[in-house]
């Protein structure tokens, strides 16, 4: 394989293209299926046969407002239909050459037009199990170009130049760990893609693997080839059934083509890719943690240093990046890093993909270049909050972030905007609340699930998480005192600064941050036993400790 | 060094095979671990004390490691799954838009706490993590179909086709 091969797949793919008048894109994404978009699709197929038209009917991955789905794009009239029944069908196909179907049409400028989108560029264009799709939009042209034309060092520069940071949440700069891992000495070294996608209320990576996988894998070759690596690791949740069988096709096609195994494209490098199964332990999300689960054990996370960069899986020097950090890097490889460095803000460059879930108008995936505003995410491209009722925090970074209030719209979204207003980037969930949501009760959710998820190696998260919910649990059910707020605050400044690993250094994040900006509601909730939204049961009795006898008493 | 010969299959059953080629393909390898056992569990629907010491025997893991390995990861069952399941997710997304109303109404319907089945093994009530399905929240799974912002009835209506079976 080589650049003229690929060219050559791109035209064969738009001849047979343009044998058709017509393409009917039909989002089959998760959200989309479960409205019954895998029936669309079959009465969409019969409709066309029946027809006689030149039509071609392709399945694809996620277009972005789920909360319109079923989605139909027509091409290349570009007519988005949204809410499409089975029943449509036959209208839509008959409309086909004439004017749109009437009432099914939907306007969504507003929600597509402050979106950049760089990592979803082919979302909604390609179908995910067909490799050639993605070639003919480019696709492995930034492979084989570094292959061919690049020194490794070149590709890390490009990459540097670029300004990317890790978007699993972390936001290390990724020129900077490609560059640890290319100088670690070691000739077995690994690359692996954190597709543990852990994070409660954010599905954009599952979606970039499920809606084009060849992305992470070209991302991923791009990076072995620049760090020195032979083996690659896909770790994916066993949750996502559907994103494991869709990186297997593409592996097996990419395999099939020569752009992964031996000597790709006639060079010297080889590289090929395993999927592992992760098992359902928020924790292996943390590097160390994720090795030790892909070498068969229990993940618990390590001290560090040393890095998985000096010594990682099976003790060789290993680059773990997260999937939408590679799904990056052809874009960037391709355009140059200073095009990529062009977008966004001072120190977060690029554009950031985000889950927007909650109580939104318009729920799903968008791309946004950083540095935009939550007022322009929200309200504008999400279409603010439905029901009459008003917006009260949006939550980013799960279980490890915090929430920002109405007060603070106008923060521009960058890794250090964020964090400094005690919140962290996260992989991309943004979790719209409004009134009736009770901002005590989200931080109580949030440390159950740390205390849940804690792999119970270190002490302060362990025994912490587990005593920061039952000073929550008394709160949430009017048994609170005033002095458990500072017990809180006390108990949140341990847990995050003597915590082992990522996972008790942040847990304390969401308890802070409501306590930050919140505090009135944990002072209803405690001097008037009431909650202001009407979530809790304040004459609950305080449910027994879920865990067994905790063997710390917090001290009164 | 002696080689290591594999213990026999516990019985002619022959989903063991099936676990057994996922071991061969990794070559008998330690790290597969983790492979192994979720193969076990989609042949078996669970894992039983025979199998994770199959799996042990097998792979040369200590059999507290395997154990370890099965109790530390949620995905893993140590029960077999009733006839019928029902997973509510409780991730953020779900849980802001009142998925703890949908498994309050499901426990009391059904008798049993989340992760419990009924006593004829007919249904067993999961809750998830986050199913990434969270732009449709509240998400429910009817034995892995998904449901997206099912409400009550919606869950009650399921848990009375399967009863009625």
């Amino acid at each position: 394989m080589n650049i003229e091969e690929l060219e050559q797949i791109a035209e064969s793919v738009r001849l047979e293209n343009g044998k058709y008048d017509h393409e009917l894109n039909v989002c089959m994404d998760l959200a989309c299926v479960s409205q019954g978009s895998d029936r669309l699709r079959d009465a969409l197929v019969k409709a066309a046969e029946a027809s006689g038209k030149k039509v071609r009917i392709r399945r694809t991955g996620c277009m972005g407002p789920c909360s319109s789905g079923p989605l139909v794009r027509v091409d290349p009239e570009e007519t988005l239909y949204h809410h499409v029944a089975a029943g449509d069908a036959q209208a839509i196909v008959s409309s086909l050459g004439g004017d749109p179907v009437p009432g099914l049409q939907c306007d969504l400028n507003e929600h597509f037009d402050g979106q950049v989108r760089v990592v979803l560029e082919n979302a909604g264009h390609i179908d995910p199990e067909k490799i050639d799709d993605y070639i003919a939009r480019d696709g492995y042209k930034a492979l084989l170009t570094a292959l061919t034309e690049m020194a490794p060092l070149d590709v890390i520069k490009q990459v540097t130049e670029s300004g990317l940071r890790g978007r699993g949440g972390g936001g290390y700069p990724t020129g900077l760990k490609w560059g640890t891992v290319s100088k670690a000495s070691g000739d077995l070294k690994n690359v692996i893609c954190n597709g543990d996608e852990g994070d409660p209320g954010a599905f954009m990576d599952r979606s970039v693997m499920e809606g084009d996988p060849h992305r992470v894998i070209e991302g991923m070759a791009i990076a072995a080839f620049a760090v020195g690596a032979g083996k690659g690791y896909i770790y994916v949740r066993a949750e996502y059934p559907v994103a494991v069988a869709r990186l297997t096709t593409a592996l097996r096609e990419a395999r099939r083509r020569g752009l992964l195994g031996n000597n790709i494209c006639g060079t010297a490098f080889s590289f090929d890719v395993e999927i592992r199964l992760g098992a359902g332990a928020f924790v292996c999300g943390e590097e160390t943690a994720l090795i030790a689960s892909i070498e068969g054990r229990r993940g618990s996370p390590k001290p560090r240093p040393p890095y998985p960069a000096v010594s990682g899986l099976w003790g060789k020097p290993t680059l773990i990046n997260n999937v939408e950090t590679y799904a990056n890097i052809p874009p960037i490889i391709r355009h140059g890093g200073k095009w990529f460095a062009a977008m966004g803000s001072e120190r977060s460059k690029g554009t950031k993909v985000f889950a927007l879930t909650g109580k939104i108008f318009h729920t799903g995936l968008v791309e946004v270049p950083m540095g935009i505003n939550l007022r322009q995410i929200i309200e504008v491209i999400g279409g603010g909050v439905p029901g009459g009722h008003t917006f009260k925090a949006v939550q980013t970074g799960g279980p490890s972030g915090g929430c920002i209030p109405a007060e603070m719209m106008d923060l521009g979204v960058s890794y250090d905007a964020l964090m400094a207003a005690g919140s962290i980037m996260g992989s991309g969930g943004m979790i719209v609340m409004d009134d009736t949501s009770c901002m005590v009760n989200v931080a109580r959710f949030f440390i159950e699930f740390c205390m849940t998820e804690s792999c119970g190696k270190c002490i302060p998260c362990r025994a912490g998480t587990a005593q920061m919910f039952t000073l929550l649990t008394r709160i949430c059910t009017g048994q609170g005192a005033m002095n458990d707020l500072e017990l809180l605050e006390g108990l949140c400044a341990t847990v995050k600064e003597t915590s082992l690993c990522g996972l008790g250094q942040t847990a304390p994040n969401p308890v802070l941050s409501t306590l930050k900006y919140f505090k009135n509601e944990y002072i209803e909730h405690i001097a008037h036993k009431k909650c202001p939204a009407g979530v809790c049961n304040m004459q609950a009795s305080v449910p027994e400790s879920p865990l067994p006898v905790s063997p710390f008493e917090v001290l009164e | 060094m002696p080689v290591f010969t594999p213990p026999p299959l516990p019985s002619d059953d022959k989903r063991w095979k099936i676990v057994n080629g996922t071991m061969r393909k990794n070559g008998f390898a330690r790290h597969a671990l983790i492979e192994t056992l979720h193969t076990v569990q989609s042949s078996f629907g669970y894992l039983d004390e025979d199998a994770i010491r199959f799996v042990a025997r097998s792979l040369r893991v200590p059999l507290s490691q395997a154990y370890g390995v099965v109790t530390f990861y949620h995905y893993f069952s140590l029960k077999p799954p009733g006839k019928h399941t029902v997973t509510i997710c409780a991730g953020t997304a779900c849980y802001i838009k009142g998925s703890d109303k949908l498994i309050a109404a499901a426990q009391k319907r059904l008798g049993i706490l989340q992760g419990q089945t009924t006593h004829d093994g007919q249904i067993s009530l999961m809750t998830a993590r986050c199913v990434g399905a969270c732009s449709r929240a509240p998400v429910m799974l009817a034995d892995g179909q998904v449901a997206g912002e099912v409400t009550c009835e919606q869950v009650l209506a399921q848990l009375e086709r399967w009863t009625v079976e």
